[in-house]
């Protein structure tokens, strides 16, 4: 069970969402509806992750975006998922910056898939990432040359250790063994020059971190 | 005579012409009205003049007088268009300032040389009217006593004209009357030349420059195209929303309807139907999504440009470099073009160049000062500058005083190249 804090100014959705988290056995400890009050929730409740509207009151631009940094820069243990009706490179950038720890930036859309979203929420409160797929593509289509040297399955499996999936859930998604991401993920790893003894998180990192570093 | 029979025709003509006499009835409205004038522009300006270190005096008086001569130059463009059927354009609304508290000049109206045209005219009005009225009268009083001269000449003293002291005689009368034919036949040309000019005067100092006229013209076909620019877009934003989302919207609405039908006898049906659903409901969502980027991106707003081009170019199914130079951010007005601009090309380049890779270059040349885009591909070229698309890229882009230029011949590459001022 995970402790939520919810920041969304649409009555509609944060009702929906309060309802969807209580469903899958979440305990929701704030619904706050700007970024001001999602502040005070955090302090008070310490919630394991928050789950942040990108467009709030007052301005309805990037309030969330820049609540989502300060947290994680004031209360590291929280995870931020920030939630978006559109995603864009640029915000993924900034969010990342620095470490993917516990951080996810997601289309508002992804919550209609609920399965994968809430797996998506768990992975941002252990300290994990998830980075939506179309910002995953972004990344990828901006940095183009210097992936030319992967074939496209090994490309597939770079998007996915983006999004921050683990070597398990690549394997179910891209129907394969284990054994064979693995693989993949080795060749992956050599033909960019990277360490490939990192596991887990700091492998999403230092595969964010590549793409990052070739696109700006 | 040796002159084409048409020409004659016209100069006999002109003789009684409307357009004649009232040109002549203008020179002496004009001598009426300027007389009158002078004498409540000039005491006005003295009085508001010398009254001005006074100012709570001079100003109000001076107020009046300028109010007067605004009034005076909107009278006589009327009179103008009346008498001589010539138009003299006013100044375009908020080109001029105005008064406050109805009879204080503003400042900048003390500067406009608009200003002290209109009292230059006010002033001269009475002289160059007598002047013109004089010449009129004097042509045609010469041109008729001239004619008639055989008829009178008996009764002058001597019994001949005297021209330059010598005596004319009788049988020369009538070569004098014959020239005098002459002379008539000239005073309809020179009462209209005189009314021409006149109207050339009058227009130089009531009107606008004719470099603000042609600027008017100029804005509004802009202003046209702008319009059919924006209504364009907005049939565009109607149709995609009534063949997407909301057929979308309605598939959905449906399949739910039939679920709900099946729950109660067959649970599989029902729930391929909420799957089928689903799916429609993320696909609308996907497609308003698209739309919504098409109008305006958020991140424009919140990012700039640089942000709003990385994305499209991201987006771009075929490879797009992108290189941003601006030392500072444009008005939102400006970047909205600019993306829009760089988004037409780049989906014109996606659809139909078949180039293997395209270039955004965007660079800001001071503040104010131009941004300067400029897409290319290594396309097959071709790309109609009439088209649909490109077309309304050129009225979005005239419409913020810019400029586009669309260089694409057959075989390639494209090159279009926009100028915004910023």
């Amino acid at each position: 069970m995970l402790r939520v804090a919810i920041a969304e100014d649409s009555v509609l959705l944060r009702e929906g969402l309060t309802r969807l988290l209580a469903e899958a056995g979440h305990e929701v400890v704030a619904a706050a509806t700007d970024a001001e009050g999602l502040m005070r929730a955090v302090e008070a409740c310490a919630p394991d992750v928050c789950v942040i509207d990108v467009r709030m009151p007052p301005t309805f631009t990037d309030e969330g975006l820049r609540a989502a940094l300060v947290i994680r820069d004031r209360w590291p243990d929280t995870g931020v998922l920030v939630l978006s009706q559109w995603v864009e490179e640029r915000y993924a950038t900034e969010l990342i910056s620095g470490s993917p720890h516990g951080v996810g930036y997601l289309l508002k859309d992804r919550v209609a898939d609920v399965t994968e979203f809430l797996d998506a929420l768990r992975r941002v409160a252990e300290g994990g990432s998830a980075l939506d797929p179309e910002v995953v593509a972004q990344l990828l289509a901006r940095s183009r040359s210097p992936l030319s040297v992967l074939t496209s399955r090994e490309r597939e499996v770079l998007a996915l250790m983006a999004e921050g999936r683990s070597n398990s859930a690549i394997a179910e998604t891209m129907v394969v063994s284990g054994g064979a991401v693995g693989k993949h993920i080795n060749s992956i790893f050599s033909k960019l020059g990277l360490v490939s003894d990192e596991h887990g998180h700091r492998r999403v990192l230092a595969v964010l971190h590549y793409l990052n570093g070739v696109t700006s | 005579m040796a002159w084409p029979s048409v020409t004659r025709m016209y100069l006999v003509r002109d003789l009684v012409s409307p357009r004649t006499w009232l040109s002549f009835i203008h020179h002496f409205i004009g001598v009426c009205v300027g007389a009158l004038v002078v004498w409540i522009v000039v005491p006005g300006l003295v009085i508001g003049m010398l009254g001005l270190p006074v100012a709570l005096i001079g100003m109000p008086v001076l107020g009046a007088t300028l109010r007067f001569t605004d009034w005076f130059a909107r009278a006589e463009r009327t009179r103008f268009a009346v008498t001589l059927g010539e138009e003299i354009p006013g100044w375009p609304a908020g080109t001029r300032s105005g008064y406050r508290l109805r009879l204080l000049p503003r400042f900048d109206k003390l500067g406009e040389r608009a200003t002290w045209r209109e009292v230059l005219y006010a002033v001269t009005r009475g002289p160059l009217s007598a002047a013109a009225a004089f010449v009129s009268l004097g042509v045609w009083a010469v041109g008729l006593i001239m004619v008639t001269l055989p008829l009178f000449d008996w009764s002058l003293p001597g019994g001949g004209f005297h021209i330059d002291g010598g005596t004319l005689h009788e049988s020369k009368a009538v070569a004098v009357a014959v020239a005098g034919v002459l002379v008539l036949l000239a005073a309809p040309q020179v009462t209209k030349g005189l009314a021409v000019a006149d109207a050339a005067l009058a227009r130089r100092l009531l009107g606008p420059p004719s470099s603000l006229a042609a600027r008017v013209a100029e804005l509004e076909l802009s202003r046209e195209r702008v319009v059919d620019a924006a209504e364009a877009e907005r049939k565009r934003i109607e149709r995609d929303l009534h063949d997407g989302a909301q057929q979308r919207l309605v598939a959905l609405a449906m399949e739910l309807g039939r679920a709900k039908a099946r729950f109660g006898d067959d649970i599989d049906a029902a729930r391929d139907l909420v799957d089928s659903a689903h799916a429609q409901a993320k696909a609308a969502l996907t497609e308003l999504r698209d739309l919504v980027r098409g109008v305006h991106p958020p991140v424009l707003t919140d990012r700039g440009l640089d942000a709003a081009l990385s994305g499209l170019a991201a987006r771009s199914p075929i490879p797009v470099d992108v290189h941003v130079d601006m030392p500072v951010r444009p008005k939102p007005l400006i970047e909205a073009v600019a993306y829009f601009v760089v988004a037409e090309a780049l989906t014109n380049v996606a659809k139909h160049s078949r180039a293997s890779q395209a270039k955004v270059v965007v660079e800001g040349h001071g503040y104010p000062g131009v941004l300067a885009i400029m897409i290319s591909d290594d396309g097959v070229g071709g790309a109609d500058p009439q088209g649909a698309g490109l077309s309304g890229l050129a009225g979005r882009v005239t419409g913020v005083d810019g400029r586009l230029t669309v260089e694409s011949p057959y075989g390639g590459p494209t090159i279009i190249a926009a100028e915004l001022p910023c």
